[in-house]
């Protein structure tokens, strides 16, 4: 529901990530991971930035998700596992003491940027 | 060519929670953020809360809604300091982010206030996912809404410390399986208190208000 406000601090966060030395720098691509329990609609969000990034060195780029699977371990046993289900309950010993590895990002990796005309 | 950034997107937000929390610390001011679904009864359990606190506590509160200052006239009649945020000044946001929270924090008079509670905007998604530098969060569930609730929002019952199970005066004219939801939440988060209560009738009230209570005495003595 807050995609727009997500695809806005993308496009800030990516123009001040343009090296100042490029002349008329054009933003190819943008490289964006987003865990599975992060709660943005990956689709919703790509919508927003197309929207939001014209006019600005972004319009027309591609925004890349790399959407990352929530990954648990137990902290009793040591387990870890790969998540399918919102279910925190280590497999094997059933213990609920769990730490979350990964599934909450939401990070600009890096952006691919070319001189233009 | 490719530029690493390597930067949280939302990073603008976590610094602002940031001076919030230390903001809070030095004003030695426990922050407990409660979110839920509209409707479930936030404004209606705060109104039996506060009044229950005193003389120990003393608190104040935040409510964000999207449009109306309704809560806030409800809550202002408890007699504690209340600010309302309407988000549809910043463009109808679907939460309170740290800097609104921040900027209606400065407004208070925070001075012999132990508890600020912040009533966040009604949604089980986005809140979740922003930090306004609370100390703890829970989440209010009533029982109208569905036993899989948690297992459908799984981010929101993952980060919070607590849980209430509210509207349960309704339980008798209700399907509702109340040990179903409370075996979803255990699911997401195995050791997290749930208090079933009532805000009509206040029944379960005292454990709720003990638990909050020891929350503030662990922060501020």
């Amino acid at each position: 529901m807050h995609e727009m406000g997500i695809a806005l601090e993308i496009i800030k966060i990516a123009v001040d990530s343009i090296p100042a030395n490029l002349k008329n720098p054009k933003v190819e691509r943008i490289n964006l991971k987003v865990g599975k329990l992060a709660a943005v609609v990956p689709d919703s969000l790509k919508f927003c930035f197309e929207v939001a990034s014209k006019d600005t060195a972004l319009e027309g780029s591609l925004l890349h998700i790399e959407e990352i699977p929530v990954t648990a371990r137990c902290i009793n046993c040591g387990n870890s596992w790969t998540a399918i289900k919102p279910v925190f309950i280590c497999e094997k010993c059933d213990s609920g003491q769990v730490d979350l590895l990964s599934g909450r990002e939401l990070d600009i990796v890096s952006i691919e940027v070319e001189e233009g005309a | 060519m490719e530029v690493k950034v390597v930067k949280k997107v939302l990073s603008v937000n976590d610094t602002m929670a940031h001076q919030n929390r230390k903001y809070f610390s030095d004003k030695k001011v426990f922050v407990l953020n409660m979110m839920s679904s509209p409707g479930s009864g936030k404004t209606s359990i705060l109104e039996k809360t506060v009044g229950r606190l005193l003389p120990e506590i003393n608190s104040a509160i935040i409510v964000g809604d999207i449009c109306t200052t309704n809560d806030a006239d409800r809550l202002a009649k408890t007699g504690v300091p209340v600010i309302q945020i309407c988000t549809d000044d910043f463009g109808g946001d679907c939460h309170l982010a740290a800097h609104i929270v921040g900027n209606a924090a400065s407004d208070l008079d925070l001075d012999g206030v132990q508890l600020l509670i912040v009533e966040n905007v009604g949604n089980l998604v986005c809140p979740a996912e922003f930090d306004i530098g609370e100390d703890a969060r829970v989440v209010v569930l009533s029982v109208t809404e569905g036993e899989d609730k948690p297992l459908k929002y799984p981010l929101m019952f993952r980060v919070c410390d607590a849980a209430l199970l509210n509207k349960t005066d309704l339980l008798p004219y209700l399907d509702f399986d109340r040990e179903a939801v409370i075996n979803n939440i255990r699911q997401i988060h195995s050791d997290m208190p749930v208090f079933e209560v009532s805000a009509k009738t206040q029944d379960g009230f005292p454990a709720w208000i003990l638990w909050l209570k020891k929350q503030v005495e662990k922060k501020v003595g």
